[in-house]
């Protein structure tokens, strides 16, 4: 089996498994139970400043978008950091880490953008005995109204000189979780690098408005008939974080600055993408919520399996080990043509293929009276719609086209070399091939 | 007082009425909204679908289940009903397993199709629920139609004209409209009284008037009708049985299935409808699985539908038959009656095993004889009473494709006429599209 153990900024965990800052993670009862079910680690749902806590909406605090058969898509929350006071969180967390010393155990921060109120927290939550922080400069709803959150999270100043009071204050490492609603992911995460940030944990959730109720003429979850943007999670934001993590993997200022997945992590595969992508380990929420603790099990067993039959050892074989071919386009091979392949072994005549081809691209797909399906190769594009649409998997496939062999709707001949855009002759700013 | 299962003779009420409610009640529930809502996301959508090819009435499937699975089933319904005004019906008693639900591009995947017919329930009893009608009907062309029969193809036919602005008189010979929908159905398939409530809400439409006792070439004929009415559609099906051709046959309980399901169909309470104790059915069609299957929900002790061919070559679905065997009905194939025993009363049939020589069916020597108390014949129908003059195929009305027969100004469509199968979905194309060219040749 395995070895699913990991070093996160030298926090051990059994495996990469965390519990991301949310409801999930808001007291003593429910980390206990997160941590009998197997769970690695966990980010406490975030502190605020001692004194009165904040309160939350006592109306909806979540909307959702389903797929077939309901399952959850995507969920928002308009929750608020911790509403309990500050003395009970700190207490629990203390209690707990003592019990499953094993496990890690980081504390989520939010306390208004002035160094007293940093430092005054941070001494208090050493006491704990937990692993780390985790600096929530994300949430993109109520709290940055009040200038915390993903108000300090989308100015790059602010997460610099924030990072530096933590990291001047406090001496176990220090996680910054960015924000989604930025447009360049890298720029925060430099800054935190700048600050002297151990590692930088993302996606928090994204602005949304997940439906409108027609009837009321407001957003939902509606309070008492309006409402207000939420942060999106779940599986839907699933590839925004991926790009986002790829983008500070691989972005030369941040190179090597150890990351924390977190966007819509459901099963084994997704941890197993977020890591390859540079992500050392990955926190869940979304699926927690949705299916309850006991999912880790799967998580688990599945990221095992995969790895026995890669022959990874260790997570650490195959963290980034993706992030070298995330590249820009204009380095694509433009030399690599493929075709559309209908098996007609496993074609149900369904026609999606046809009608997607046919309606909305190239039409290169024909249909007979008998409904057989045909690649057209003189219009084939390989844009790879088919293959998107097609209910069975694996009925259509994309199909190399060998050096040599003649493209039929170019009528040229696929050729050996890779040849990008950087050359390519339509491209003005071409540089000559060297 | 409850009659024992076990004893002799027709008598009623073998069980007690508990039972025999829950024996007739919906064979098959309605799907609930999250039900239908999953069974709805299970559509692919496809493009040109083949469901809507295998529809004889051709409805947009993959709209229909789409506006269902968006939260519109009133649409749906208008989808469903703009094609096949029956549609509600035939949700209960299409075969869908060898029409729609066998093209479903999931049978294929996976063996498991789109829930259509389902579906199409959810959808329908829906709007009828809402006790609206989505259609209107046109201005008044002034044109007058005579439509013979108030089944399926006269009530698909009526509609439609009166949809286009003409005036409808449908003459129906019985007490009651809505034909086999009425008479000649299972109970269980149309629970709740459904094709009178059915029936109604078609009427909604208006410029229909039916008159009830009125059978061609009895009360009226085909020349007082083509005399005073525009145009004369024919659906009055087929009033004919097929006799067996055997000795005993006149004997008592020696009965039409078709009568049984009649009668069993309009009993004010099933308890007092006699069955008996050991019941045959000899034929291989839905009217004899019908018959079987109400025989045995009524209380008979055994019933056994035996057919003179193979079971694959039975015209009722594999889906039927796999129903009557799963309620207790027997089986036997390959087996023609040769006479009604008993001497005095019926106490049995004699069948002679078949066998397929040089693609003849032959009867051998092999003979064995059922014990029965009561023998249900339900061995085909057939056109009776057809007016002089007009062309007949096949023992049918021939017809063209839009349903014009070979007299001018004369239509006809459903069971009495050539065309497709004889399925209440058929019938309602027929009389749509028998509508359709009438309305063409009136406004010509």
């Amino acid at each position: 089996m395995a070895d699913l153990t990991t070093d996160f900024l030298g926090i051990k965990s059994p495996n990469p498994f965390w519990l991301a800052s949310a409801p999930p993670t808001d007291k003593e009862y429910n980390v206990r139970r997160a941590f009998e079910a197997g769970w690695g680690g966990v980010v406490w749902k975030t502190l605020g400043a001692e004194g009165p806590p904040v309160v939350n909406v006592n109306g909806p605090r979540y909307g959702a978008i389903w797929g077939a058969d309901r399952r959850l898509l995507g969920l928002n929350n308009i929750e608020l950091i911790t509403d309990r006071p500050l003395e009970t969180n700190l207490e629990e967390i203390a209690r707990v880490k003592a019990d499953y010393p094993d496990r890690a155990m980081i504390v989520s921060i939010m306390v208004p953008c002035d160094e007293e109120s940093w430092k005054a927290i941070l001494s208090r939550v050493a006491e704990t005995g937990a692993d780390g922080i985790e600096l929530n400069f994300g949430c993109p709803h109520g709290m940055s109204e009040r200038g915390m959150g993903a108000a300090v999270g989308q100015v790059p100043e602010y997460v610099e000189m924030v990072t530096r009071w933590c990291k001047m204050y406090y001496d176990k490492p220090v996680i910054v979780k960015l924000t989604p609603n930025i447009a360049d992911i890298r720029v925060p995460a430099r800054a935190a690098k700048n600050g002297g940030a151990d590692a930088v944990s993302l996606i928090n959730t994204i602005n949304s408005i997940t439906s409108v109720n027609l009837d009321a003429m407001s957003p939902e979850p509606m309070i008492d008939g309006r409402g207000t943007h939420g942060g999106y999670c779940g599986p839907a934001v699933k590839p925004i974080a991926l790009n986002m993590v790829a983008e500070i993997a691989r972005d030369p200022a941040t190179a090597g600055l150890p990351i924390s997945g977190i966007g819509g992590v459901t099963t084994w595969r997704d941890a197993a993408e977020f890591m390859a992508l540079g992500a050392g380990n990955v926190q869940v929420c979304t699926a927690a919520m949705t299916y309850g603790f006991k999912i880790v099990q799967e998580m688990i067993s599945g990221l095992s399996q995969w790895m026995d039959e890669k022959g990874y050892k260790s997570t650490s074989d195959f963290v980034g080990r993706a992030v070298p071919n995330v590249t820009d386009w204009q380095y694509l091979n433009l030399n690599h043509i493929t075709k559309a392949r209908i098996n007609p072994d496993l074609c149900i005549k369904c026609g999606r293929c046809y009608a997607a081809c046919e309606d909305t691209s190239h039409q290169a797909i024909s249909m007979s009276p008998d409904r057989v399906f045909e690649v057209q190769d003189d219009e084939c594009v390989a844009c790879n719609l088919c293959v998107n649409v097609c209910p069975v998997e694996d009925c259509i496939t994309m199909e190399t086209l060998a050096p040599g062999q003649t493209d039929e709707r170019t009528g040229k001949v696929v050729e050996e070399a890779y040849a990008n855009w950087t050359t390519h002759p339509n491209n003005p700013m071409a540089k000559a091939a060297e | 007082m409850t009659t024992p299962q076990r004893s002799d003779g027709l008598k009623p009420a073998r069980l007690d009425p508990a039972t025999l409610k829950q024996n007739f009640r919906d064979a098959y529930p309605p799907l609930d909204a999250h039900e239908a809502t999953v069974a709805a996301d299970r559509c692919y959508f496809c493009h040109d679908a083949p469901c809507i090819t295998a529809c004889p009435t051709e409805i947009d499937i993959p709209l229909f289940i789409r506006q269902i699975a968006t939260g519109t089933p009133e649409a749906a319904a208008r989808t469903i009903l703009s094609q096949n005004i029956l549609g509600g019906m035939c949700a209960r008693v299409c075969p869908t397993e060898t029409l729609c639900e066998q093209a479903c591009v999931r049978e294929a995947a996976e063996g498991k199709p789109v829930e259509i017919g389902q579906l199409q329930r959810f959808a329908t009893d829906t709007l009828m629920a809402a006790g609206t009608h989505p259609f209107t009907r046109a201005a008044s062309t002034g044109k007058r139609v005579a439509v013979v029969g108030a089944g399926p193809a006269g009530l698909a036919c009526a509609h439609r004209l009166a949809m286009h602005g003409h005036d409808v008189v449908i003459f129906e010979a019985r007490p009651k409209a809505g034909g086999l929908n009425e008479y000649g159905i299972a109970a269980y398939k149309a629970a709740d009284d459904f094709a009178q409530r059915e029936l109604e809400w078609l009427l909604q439409i208006g410029g229909i008037e039916i008159r009830h006792g009125e059978k061609l070439g009895a009360q009226i004929s085909l020349a007082t009708l083509q005399a005073e009415y525009d145009a004369v559609f024919l659906g009055m099906g087929l009033g004919g049985v097929n006799a067996l051709g055997i000795p005993g046959e006149d004997k008592d309980h020696a009965e039409d299935a078709v009568d049984f399901i009649a009668e069993l169909r309009q009993a004010e309470d099933l308890a007092a409808l006699p069955i008996g104790r050991r019941v045959v059915v000899i034929g291989g069609g839905m009217t004899a699985i019908d018959a079987g299957v109400q025989a045995k929900l009524l209380g008979a002790e055994e019933v056994t539908i035996v057919y003179r061919r193979g079971q694959d070559a039975m015209s009722a679905s594999g889906h039927e038959q796999e129903h009557a065997q799963h309620k207790g009905v027997r089986l036997i194939c390959n087996a023609a009656p040769v006479g009604i025993e008993g001497n005095g009363s019926l106490t049995g049939v004699t069948f002679a095993y078949t066998e397929t020589r040089d693609g003849k069916l032959v009867v051998t020597d092999d003979t064995f004889t059922l014990p029965a108390g009561q023998v249900f014949k339900a061995i085909g129908q057939t056109l009776s009473g057809a007016p002089d003059g007009l062309t007949l195929e096949r023992g049918k009305i021939a017809v063209s494709d839009s349903g014009a027969t070979s007299v001018a100004g004369v239509w006809a469509g459903g069971d009495c006429a050539t065309g497709g199968d004889d399925l209440t979905v058929t019938a309602v194309a027929e009389g749509r599209d028998a509508a359709e060219d009438i309305h063409r040749t009136l406004m010509a």
